[in-house]
């Protein structure tokens, strides 16, 4: 691709609109030079980080100053280092992102970034398009609806010279466009089917110009992308709560040893002034309580560690790595690892309740199979073995050798040879059937080359009925306007087109009147067995019946099926017929009408031919996976653009409906009150009291005011699910309908919305966010799907399609759809844990270690000393007790993946959001203050008047300092030891390297060595030697730790008595592998997930209404080319979602 | 602890046994093709090996049955070690009208003639060993955040440019009259300058008992921490030339001891004061009485007196002042807290332990079996 920048016109073009976007969307936040002082000022406006400056400061205030400036500093550094050095990396790589999608465009002359509005650019097949353009002609003449504007445009560039457009300020509305241009003094309207969308494909049309209207973001798609917020997650928002309540408690202990202190120096101190005079400028009491306060605010501020917010981040990203490493959501088949793009929300995915998902492309693989028939009422496509028993379908089953077809698709697969037999005896039913599939259709081929036939259908289901038509020996060749070129078993015939009676939403079929070559008139119809059945003649009844059979057999197995029926035509009454037919078709006033009549008059007394079954192909595991999910208690929706049938399909062959269901609630008002009405009588259904006024919700309704309020969940009397439509969906989206939706909805197990737009989704995805206190997903692969992605809590992109978009704005992206179980139950839930269980002790040690300081205020004369050598307080966080943790948050696994695989119900913990939560916190909280006491008093008791064992001093501060220090430090080591359930050589390594680390710091800092060079510095020399040789300090350690330990094995193992599921899926494995020995059984074999089901008239064209007059009008057509090539633009692929707007 | 290291096998492909992927195995069977394939090592693959233990009954339940075992027996051994030592205690404070010492409760530090008092005590039992004499301080803050912190280091350890020149932690005892303070500091300056000595009345003849005055600081204190300022000479006088003594000092630093290896920052009673207190009520070793006959006890029981040169205030912010006599062992002084301590909390697990075990055999067991599927 490239640009023609030497096409851009002599003088500017004016455009409505002044401000002109360049195409590059700068994501690059740094350069080399501004790094350090931005970053810096970033990094202080986030609270913490200024919180940790003010105290720096308070900290050089000397009447304040309790503790030496480097406890603070060296943290400080340390913390916005590494935060630094992450903020660089992330800069770094969400640079290097946006390279490669500008890579994967094409190889490019000029980059796409580059490309500014009012440039006209070439785009050539399979083309990305980038910037919303003004189609100005193409290769192809019947470029479709463009066909118009690309005559008038392709006159000359020259003329354009002199040319203008004006165009509307950018908009988010895909489907609306309006502007002019003038041309050589000619005013020409433009609307949305002149313009080339940015998110879309070039599709067979060798090339095309287009002229840039809108770039960068303000194409349509970025409009409507929706805003992209910056995520949290539920735990950050807990935590920042939670360090406001921290930062209350803190106050409150700095104010209760602040009056202490007044009290003390009024009752004492001013007494003791003999031998300690009041510092300077202290005068009174009162003020000197007040310096207290501040002086312990520095004391006390590591209840609000300076490492939380960076230890958080650092355990965030190591396990967003491994989301990139995992080999198990990697998808060999197109080379594609799944990627964590962010990095900061893995815990939510710990807690997803509800998932948003999108059809098309995430559940299917938007590929569809010819996969049974039945034909004169004899069903194919099932596979018999010697016993006459059906055998599964596999790689091994045996296919079909259609190498006696020289135009066979050798992708094409099919594996009932009795088929294929039937052909080649010339069955004559067989023979009408394939024939009628090769010639009833409205798709084009294109054979560049002899004998390689590409089709392009409108939908892909008639795609795959021509294929299979093409490989048992029907090929469809060509196609002009007025005739078909089939090549039946090897000959070629001509068939004369006479009239394609189109499909339409409501006729739910087509048919086609060819002229054979022997001169046989015939009309070919195929539909939906529902409409087709009644159009049928009373001869067929008892085909009808067996074929019945054979379609709820296809339709039980999630096949979308369709009825094909002929009818030989009588000349005269053709005759007249089509002579009505061309009166209606050119009729000024009610030419549909008039057209479905004349339709309906011919399509009557059919004879039945049999019915196809396609299969709407699934992506692998789907319906494992939503099995998987259903059983971790998360709600899946299904949001869709396509139509109510194909989507409720797809939701039977998906397992996400299923007969099981009590009922399957279908809302299609197209009224406000008729969609209330729907709504309220599925909730009366679900559950009857609910309308009551002593309905707990209701009550809460009444009582709450206008603002937000939250739903709690309600549970239905059965297994329900919803289908909802878009049209039903607008409505019930607007205010007073919003609470209505939520709560039927949110009862149900499934609900599907279908023919929804881009909006409708991410609308759905927030009101659900709006009134439930649950953590959303949503996931999908299209443009269509960005504004859920954003919308949601977590956005999931399927990478390795087509289309960047999603995976671009998503927050996790990998292949397939069935990674996603992998993802949540395995990765999510660990990272929840993991994250719960950091934050967890990470709480504890500080206020374990912090408070001891509260209780020596009240025996120090409240004068903010500190117990532990601030060299001990400096490294505390940094040091001794980082590395254990995080090798805990990074390593831990209560059970396997495997078993978190097999047991979905341990994630519903996550869910309820019970391993950490303000109830947990203020259990951690009151352990700290326990441990606390504890570490206190002990040493307190164990010197207090006492010696050493040679009669020496041991109750001097240092003494005690070191035994408070080392009591903690071996404290918070068994606590985190029993807090890691998996102990990894690292873990290991980590716990005792960090209290071997200890020793070795505070033997080294207190030797004479270090004394003697840094006199200042380290006064604590020989303290470690003199007093951890004493068995009485040792006793009080171990006396100390004990004390503290035991509680919590006491509670945990009082807590056994009830297992949580985790303990008990522990147990279960711990008893298999002393049975075994062996590692856990493997998953036992898939079972094929077949329902024994009602039949469900599956037929959906995808397709729109109109194709057949395009093709009967033969303006597209280009009559000189041998191999008849075709082309369609169509906005991101195949999907047409675009259009559903 | 259940142990069981487990190492997981590789399954690499598709969990949910979706399926197989067509063309699956022909990536990355070149080699030289580059996928974007994530490594199979056990790290990246959250497959370390690992040892899983699980705090269950049959764990947990010996555990504390083996802690109260342990813990009882230490305690009764601690509190018995605790319970032999002798140990004496006079509080000569003088606040009761009755003191002797009453009549120095309001003395001054530059009182003279300095105000002494006699007190007359009687040893119940005799101390058999090595006795420690303590004095021992109530009430009074050595823990202070402002007078832990008011000292030099440097000039304690012999810096000479810190000696002229203090720590500014010092003040407001950091210069009196110009002239830098050594030893600087409120620590320093409020050393305690009592003097006792000890007599046996031995049939109304006072025998004085020899207190030995050094060895009584840790020795790193002494070799390390506390060093004389160098110079040329070895005349301490000269050495401390230009600085002058705390404000509350009758003499300067240099004249602590006759002995110069306990004088000037090395004095021992220096040191020992040096070594702040971690609580308002402590004790601080003051001299040693040592066994000099193995035939008898080093204090017999009987009467003695001790003589008391009263110059150190506490009375007007309350404080106290004892003496002390005491025996150590093995883990130091008397203190009871231990010995108890632990026989309790030896106790409580063992009790714990038998009534978890009881619930344990009544509800265990009972809802242990999970709901696991396959």
């Amino acid at each position: 691709m490239w640009c023609y920048k030497h096409y851009s016109w002599g003088h500017p073009i004016f455009f409505a609109f002044l401000s002109l976007q360049s195409n590059s969307i700068k994501t690059s936040k740094y350069n080399f030079f501004t790094f350090l002082p931005l970053n810096l000022f970033e990094q202080f406006q986030r609270i913490a980080n200024a919180y940790f400056l003010f105290l720096l400061i308070l900290q050089l205030i000397p009447q304040i100053s309790s503790l030496s400036w480097f406890t603070t500093v060296v943290p400080l550094v340390l913390v916005l280092a590494v935060s630094g050095a992450k903020d660089a990396i992330d800069d770094f790589q969400t640079t290097e992102n946006k390279h490669s999608q500008w890579h994967i465009v094409g190889e490019l002359d000029e980059k796409w970034m580059n490309v500014q509005v009012g440039d006209i650019i070439k785009l050539e097949n399979n083309n990305f398009v980038t910037a919303d353009l003004l189609l100005l002609s193409s290769s192809e003449p019947h470029s479709l609806t463009y066909i118009e504007t690309a005559k008038s445009c392709v006159v000359t560039l020259d003329a354009m010279k002199t040319s203008e457009v004006k165009c509307e300020a950018p908009n988010n509305k895909l489907d609306k466009f309006t502007g002019t241009l003038t041309l050589r003094g000619e005013k020409y309207a433009l609307d949305s089917e002149k313009m080339l969308l940015r998110g879309c494909t070039i599709r067979n049309t060798e090339w095309c110009f287009g002229l840039v209207i809108y770039a960068g973001p303000d194409t349509k798609l970025m409009q409507n992308s929706g805003k992209t917020t910056f995520k949290r997650t539920s735990i950050d928002r807990l935590m920042n709560v939670l360090v406001l309540v921290i930062f209350a408690f803190l106050a409150l202990m700095c104010l209760i040893l602040a009056i202490g202190n007044g009290i003390w120096e009024y009752d004492k101190g001013y007494y003791f002034q003999v031998y300690l005079p009041w510092a300077e400028g202290v005068s009174s009491a009162p003020y000197s309580g007040f310096l207290m306060f501040w002086s312990y605010v520095i004391i006390l501020n590591t209840v609000v560690p300076i490492s939380l917010y960076v230890s958080v981040e650092i355990i965030r990203l190591g396990n967003s790595f491994y989301i990139d490493w995992d080999r198990k959501m990697y998808y060999p088949v197109n080379d594609t690892p799944a990627q964590a793009r962010t990095t900061t929300l893995n815990e939510e995915l710990g807690q997803i309740k509800y998932i948003f998902s999108d059809k098309t492309g995430t559940l299917t693989q938007n590929i569809m199979c010819f996969n049974k028939c039945s034909i004169n009422g004899k069903s194919y496509g099932d596979v018999y073995d010697l016993a006459g028993q059906r055998i599964e379908i596999n790689e091994k089953t045996e296919k079909v050798d259609f190498s006696y077809n020289q135009l066979a698709d050798p992708k094409f697969a099919f594996y009932d040879h009795s088929l294929v037999e039937a052909v080649k005896l010339g069955d004559v039913p067989t023979h009408r059937f394939f024939r009628l599939l090769s010639l009833c259709h409205t798709v084009m081929p294109e054979e560049k080359k002899e004998g390689n036939l590409v089709y392009q259908a409108q939908s892909p289901d008639e795609g795959a009925l021509v294929t299979a038509a093409r490989n048992f020996g029907f090929v469809f060749r060509a196609r002009t306007p007025e005739t078909i070129t089939v090549v039946e078993m090897g000959e070629t015939k001509i068939y004369k087109l006479l009239a394609i009676l189109d499909f339409n939403n409501v006729r739910k079929r087509m048919s086609v009147i060819v002229r054979s070559p022997e001169g046989d008139l015939t009309l070919y119809c195929k539909g939906a067995d529902t409409i087709l059945f009644e159009l049928l003649h009373s001869s067929c009844d008892s085909l009808k019946e067996e074929t019945t059979e054979h379609l709820n057999e296809f339709a039980g197995e999630g096949l979308r099926t369709l009825v094909v029926a002929y009818k030989n035509l009588d000349e005269e009454y053709f005759e007249d017929w089509i002579k009505r037919h061309h009166v209606a078709s050119t009729a000024l006033e009610g030419r549909e009408d008039k057209l479905s009549e004349l339709y309906e008059e011919i399509e009557k007394d059919l004879m039945l031919l049999g019915a196809t079954a396609i299969e709407d192909k699934l992506q692998d595991g789907v319906p494992q996976t939503i099995e998987t999910l259903a059983k971790a208690s998360i709600k899946i929706w299904v949001l869709t653009g396509d139509k109510q049938e194909t989507a409720v399909n797809i939701g039977y062959s998906c397992n996400l409906l299923n007969d099981d269901m009590a009922d399957v609630f279908i809302i299609e008002g197209s009224t406000s009150d008729d969609v209330l009405n729907e709504l309220r009588n599925a909730r009366e259904k679900m559950k009857p009291d609910s309308f009551l006024d002593s309905d707990e919700v209701n009550i809460q309704f009444e009582k709450s005011s206008k603002k937000a309020k939250l739903l709690p969940d309600e549970q239905a009397n059965g297994v329900y699910g919803l289908v909802i439509n878009g049209h039903s969906l607008a409505y019930a989206l607007e205010g007073n309908l919003e609470l209505e939706l939520v709560r039927t909805a949110c009862m149900c197990k499934v609900v599907i919305c279908c023919r929804v737009t881009p909006l409708q989704k991410a609308q759905v995805v927030e009101l659900v966010k709006k009134y439930k206190k649950a953590v959303t997903l949503a996931i999908g692969d299209g443009a269509n799907d960005v504004s859920m992605i954003k919308t949601a809590h977590i956005g999931v992109g399927i990478s390795g399609q087509e289309g960047m978009q999603a995976v671009l704005s998503s927050d996790f992206s990998f292949a397939q759809f069935r990674y996603l179980q992998r993802l949540l139950l395995v990765h999510g839930r660990w990272s929840y844990i993991r994250m719960s269980k950091f934050l967890k002790y990470f709480f504890y040690k500080n206020f374990a270690f912090t408070l001891v300081h509260f209780w020596y205020g009240f025996f120090s004369g409240f004068s903010a000393q500190t117990v532990y050598d601030e060299w001990f307080i400096t490294l505390y966080n940094l040091v001794y007790t980082s590395l254990p943790v995080l090798g805990m948050s990074l390593f831990d696994q209560d059970v396997d993946d495997r078993w978190s695989m097999l047991c979905p119900q341990l994630y519903v913990p996550g869910q309820q959001n019970l391993y950490f939560n303000k109830i947990v916190f203020v259990k951690c909280m009151l352990h700290g203050i326990y441990s606390s006491l504890i570490l206190f008093f002990i040493p307190y008791g164990a010197m207090y008047n006492t010696m050493r064992s040679d009669g020496k001093a041991i109750a001097d501060y240092q003494s005690f300092a070191l035994m408070a220090q080392t009591s903690l430090l071996i404290v918070v080591s068994v606590q985190i030891g029993l807090d890691t359930a998996y102990w990894t050589v690292v873990n290991q390594f980590f716990i005792w390297g960090s209290l071997s680390v200890y020793f070795a710091i505070t033997f080294t800092m207190y030797s004479d060595g270090m004394y003697l060079i840094f006199t200042a510095s380290f006064p604590f020399v020989g303290t470690a030697r003199n007093t951890l040789s004493q068995p009485s300090a040792w006793l009080a350690i171990f006396l100390s730790v004990t004390l503290c330990v035991l509680p919590v094995v006491g509670y945990r193992l009082k807590a056994q008595l009830k297992p949580t599921e985790t303990d008990k899926v522990r147990r279960y494995i711990l008893l298999k592998i002393k049975e075994a020995k062996k590692r856990p059984p493997p998953p036992s074999p898939k079972r094929r997930l077949r329902r024994t089901s009602t039949r469900r008239s599956g037929y959906a064209f995808s397709h729109q209404h109109g194709f057949g007059a395009l093709i009967m009008s033969g303006r597209n057509m280009r009559p000189k080319s041998p191999f008849a090539t075709t082309g369609t633009f169509s906005p991101n692929s195949d999907k047409n979602k675009h259009k559903g707007l | 602890m259940a142990v069981n290291y487990s190492a997981k096998e590789e399954a690499d492909g598709h969990p949910s046994g979706g399926v197989g992927v067509p063309g699956g195995g022909a990536v990355g069977g070149g080699g030289a093709v580059k996928t974007r394939k994530p490594d199979n090592t056990a790290f990246k693959q959250q497959r370390l090996p690992a040892w899983q233990p699980i705090l269950t009954a049959g764990t947990v339940l010996p555990a504390f049955f083996i802690i109260g075992l342990i813990f009882i027996p230490i305690g009764i051994g601690i509190f018995v070690t605790s319970n032999n030592i002798r140990e004496y205690e006079i509080d000569y404070t003088g606040t009761e009208p009755s003191s002797p010492c009453n009549k120095c409760l309001n003395v001054s530090w530059d009182s003279t003639p300095p105000c002494t008092c006699t007190i007359d005590f009687t040893l119940e039992h005799s101390f058999e060993s090595n006795v420690f004499m303590y004095y021992g301080l109530s009430n009074f803050y050595q823990n202070h955040r402002r007078y832990v912190k008011s000292r030099d280091d440097s000039q304690l350890n012999g810096d000479n440019s810190s000696l002229l020149n203090p720590s500014k932690e010092c003040e407001p005892y950091r210069t009196n009259e110009d002239k830098p303070i050594a030893p600087c500091g409120a620590i320093a300056n409020s050393m305690f300058n009592d003097t006792l000595e000890l007599y046996r009345i031995d049939n109304d003849t006072r025998i004085p008992i020899t207190l030995i005055k050094k060895g009584i600081a840790w020795w790193t204190d002494k070799n390390v921490k506390f060093r004389n300022p160098s110079g040329d000479t070895n005349n301490l006088t000269a050495l401390f030339q230009g600085t002058t003594k705390p404000v509350n000092w009758p003499k300067p630093v240099y004249m602590l001891d006759s002995e110069p290896d306990n004088n000037g920052f090395i004095n021992e009673d220096f040191i020992v004061w040096m070594r702040t207190a971690a609580l308002p009520t402590f004790r601080k070793l003051y001299r040693l009485i040592e066994r000099t006959n193995n035939l008898q006890p080093t204090l017999q029981a009987g009467k003695y007196s001790l003589d008391i040169t009263y110059n150190y205030p506490v009375h007007s912010f309350d404080g106290r002042k004892r003496m002390i006599l005491s025996t150590i062992s093995w883990m130091g002084g008397k203190n009871p807290f231990l010995g108890i301590a632990y026989i309790t909390v030896g106790s409580i697990c063992f009790f714990l332990g038998v009534v978890l075990l009881i619930i344990h055999h009544k509800y265990g067991n009972r809802n242990t079996s999970a709901d696991i599927p396959n």
